[in-house]
């Protein structure tokens, strides 16, 4: 599997990782990569802790990796970072949006929600964090959070050589192309140069 | 042309490319997506069925008249469709048949992690298990072949990562096949005892075929690389060896998996110097190999517990898996799965979660949710359509003994149609005085919104019969039934008073209000008002006092700093059951007084 790059995006049941993880899988297939991407429906979608995997390379057998095999972690909220960065590789990177949604334990007092994770997880991994959310308000749309977060990680990943917004334009419906090209553009430029 | 397809895409290609003419399915994850696939096809009859076993039978019925069918389920389906599979196999197909059971190991989204590779050895029918989107499109096509050859149905048996992971899949062409007319044939059709006996003899004689042909199907292969280690895998399972070994070992790929090939297996056996058998779940592979005499590896380093993946296959063949970091303790706490915001199932169980000396039975679907904190109005489950039957010997096991318990079973209305009717009819015909409750959100939730017999629409989304719950129960001679809004909670309360005072009678409440996700119907629009104005918190009334909190509504949150609870708008659909628990009435809808 040397040749195969592992990417794993976590967050949580209704926040569209599967949908990152599409444009993500589309794209790379345009571009001659054997890709197999995994995702999982059901039960936990109902607001629970989701996770999406992309492998991409030469050839691909396994559609899903097992712990310490991440390259790039995803993360869609901040907990959720917490939760998966076992699946990491030892020189794995994180990218990290700073959002904290609480769950049924936090919202019935049962247990607090743990501060300050990224800090923490600072301490032990390379992490890119930013705020997708605030990003994709301020260029008009929340709902395009996710796109912020899928051009963070094509950042990441350095695969800012394919031509991923021809393939955006080519995805979205046509009145959602401007915005989420831009929030491509802005998720790219927030972690860029880090 | 490539395309990339889930493995449930793939298998709805196979049966379009096989010529395939009627498919049924009742949803049921991982499985769900092949039916909802199908549907795209014209050239197939699709359907959705009330239950798994209706499917298997109207399946096996098309069988019968000659052309190519299918059924579709998830593996506790195929416990419910036993029973007409069974006889099935004895009497053969006319048009050929297949069915998928997909099993779900991780219990992803199960009750339970059962291994449904016994059933093609307990149903003595042949077995094609896929590892990848590709296969699953290539083995549907041969499954037809093989079901015509030998007369027997075809189980293809899938798991959850193949049933739900995508990859590149060649596509072929639809190759239709005339229907083999119908020849009355009751020394194979009729099932009766005599002539069953003589079947006894004729599916033993199509084991030995099977077999034969398990030594030399295409799907089951050698790739030979080092011979220091050897691998015996299916399903995913090979994937994830191959992926952890590559060329470091050498493997025989298992794709046709009943009967087993056991000689290539000696033969690949002798090839190399430890031989290891990779299977998600139990020994099944392992204890037939073993039987036959050849020495190998499997359960003891390969766990038969929870899903497989490659570093769990490193751990057991390599004696290590990847390394990795830990993760500081305390940066995460559970997760669970929640109703949603909006859920019409939340006014139910928190009006019953109040109650003392309850017990309530729940049953399969989103309402399996019911048991969490803080709402904690559950007690126990069983399998789909279970609740009101589990309830009737529980409410009778109390008053035989002498407990102060009075038992409430819930079920949803897809659940209700799935088998629930039968339980019901225990309830009245036995005189039981459970309380019973269908709550009906006017859709199949968490499977994803498929359309039931309650709906009033097919898989295509066409008008059809809408078969009316109330009238249902009415007509199973129960008299004691009221349907109530439950978001409306001095009504949902009241009902349940009312339910409690009819102390030795069955009771039937039907809660009606459509889930927050379906797309809403005409009808809907018509009968519900679904304004999804969303709610606010009056910062200067609320005293802090967290009652809201008390429904469990992912769209509350508490802030700890000002002592204050807020509502995240955009998640709000507006269903006021906070605002009625609020003792100070600070809540209320954006805009309204």
């Amino acid at each position: 599997m040397s040749d195969v790059t592992n990417v794993l995006l976590v967050g949580v049941g209704g926040q569209g990782t599967i949908l990152a993880s599409k444009i993500l899988t589309m794209g790379l297939i345009e571009n001659g990569y054997d890709v197999k991407m995994s995702e999982v429906h059901g039960m936990s979608q109902r607001g629970g802790s989701v996770s999406t995997q992309v492998r991409f390379g030469k050839k691909v057998y396994s559609p899903i990796i097992g712990e310490g095999m991440a390259d790039i972690l995803v993360a869609f909220e901040e907990m959720e970072a917490a939760r998966y960065a076992k699946f990491l590789k030892p020189d794995g990177k994180m990218v990290i949006n700073r959002l904290c949604i609480p769950s049924l334990p936090v919202l019935s007092g049962q247990v607090a929600y743990p501060e300050h994770i990224i800090e923490s997880l600072k301490q032990d991994f390379p992490v890119l964090d930013l705020d997708a959310t605030r990003i994709a308000t301020e260029i008009g749309n929340p709902k395009s959070a996710n796109v912020v977060l899928l051009g963070a990680l094509v950042q990441a990943l350095g695969l800012t050589n394919l031509d991923w917004s021809d393939f955006i334009s080519r995805t979205v419906k046509p009145k959602f192309v401007d915005v989420n090209l831009k929030a491509f553009q802005a998720g790219r430029e927030a972690v860029a140069n880090r | 042309m490539k395309k990339l397809l889930s493995g449930n895409e793939a298998i709805a290609r196979g049966l379009y490319e096989a010529g395939v003419s009627f498919a049924s399915a009742y949803p049921g994850t991982p499985s769900t997506e092949i039916l909802e696939n199908v549907a795209r096809y014209d050239e197939i009859y699709s359907e959705w069925a009330p239950n798994e076993k209706v499917a298997v039978e109207a399946a096996i019925g098309a069988s019968m008249g000659g052309v190519r069918s299918f059924a579709a389920m998830k593996m506790v389906g195929l416990n419910v469709a036993a029973d007409p599979m069974f006889t099935f196999a004895y009497q053969g197909i006319n048009g050929g048949m297949a069915f998928v059971n997909a099993d779900d190991p991780g219990m992803h989204s199960s009750q339970n992690e059962q291994d449904n590779r016994r059933y093609a050895k307990a149903m003595k029918i042949c077995m094609l298990e896929p590892a990848d989107s590709q296969e699953c499109l290539d083995m549907t096509r041969a499954a037809y072949e093989i079901s015509e050859k030998y007369e027997s149905p075809v189980m293809i048996r899938m798991t959850t990562r193949v049933d739900h992971s995508k990859s590149l899949v060649e596509l072929g062409e639809r190759k239709e096949v005339p229907a083999v007319p119908y020849v009355k044939q009751r020394d194979r059709l009729d099932d009766v005892p005599a002539v069953s006996k003589q079947r006894r003899y004729v599916i033993e004689e199509r084991e030995k075929q099977l077999k034969e042909y398990s030594e030399n199907s295409p799907f089951n292969y050698e790739e030979m690389h080092d011979t220091k280690i050897g691998i015996v895998a299916s399903g995913v399972a090979y994937m994830y060896a191959k992926e952890v070994l590559g060329d470091k070992a050498s493997y025989l790929k298992i794709g046709f998996s009943y009967p087993l090939p056991i000689e290539k297996i000696r033969a690949f056996s002798k090839k190399v110097d430890t031989l290891y058998v990779v299977e998600e779940l139990d020994p099944v592979m392992e204890e037939q190999i073993k039987a036959a005499g050849i020495d190998c590896h499997g359960k003891d380093v390969i766990p038969n517990i929870d899903e497989l993946n490659p570093n769990i296959v490193a751990t057991g063949i390599l004696g290590k898996g990847f390394p990795n970091k830990t993760v500081p303790d305390g940066l995460f706490v559970p997760r669970p799965p929640a109703l949603c915001a909006g859920c019409p199932h939340r006014g139910f169980f928190y009006e019953l979660g109040k109650r003392k000396d309850t017990v309530m039975v729940g049953d399969i679907g989103c309402y399996a949710l019911g048991g969490s904190e803080p709402l904690n109005a559950k007690d126990l489950g069983g399998c789909m359509g279970s609740a009101f039957s589990i309830g009737h010997g529980m409410s009778h096991a109390f008053s035989k003994s002498g407990q102060q318990k009075r038992v409430v079973a819930c079920m949803g209305d897809s659940t209700f149609f799935h088998t629930g009717i039968n339980s019901l009819t225990e309830v009245s015909y036995n005189k039981s005085n459970t309380i019973c409750v269908i709550l009906d959100n006017r859709i199949t939730g968490m499977t994803g919104h498929q359309d039931n017999p309650g709906s009033g629409y097919n898989i295509k989304g066409e008008p059809t019969t809408l078969i009316d719950v109330e009238r249902v129960v009415h007509a199973l001679g129960l008299k004691n039934v009221r349907t109530v809004n439950p978001n409306n909670l001095a009504d949902m309360k009241a009902t349940l008073d009312w339910a409690y005072s009819l102390e030795n009678e069955p009771v039937v409440i039907i809660t009606r209000w459509p889930c927050v996700l379906k797309k809403f119907s005409q009808e809907d629009a018509e009968e519900f008002n679904l304004d999804h104005t969303p709610c606010v918190v009056d910062e200067e009334k609320c005293i802090g006092c967290k009652k809201c909190m008390t429904t469990g509504c992912p769209a509350l949150r508490f802030n700890l700093k000002d002592k204050k609870s807020e509502i995240v708008e955009s998640d709000c659909v507006g269903c006021r059951v906070c605002a009625q628990v609020c003792p100070v009435k600070a809540i209320s809808r954006k805009g309204y007084k």
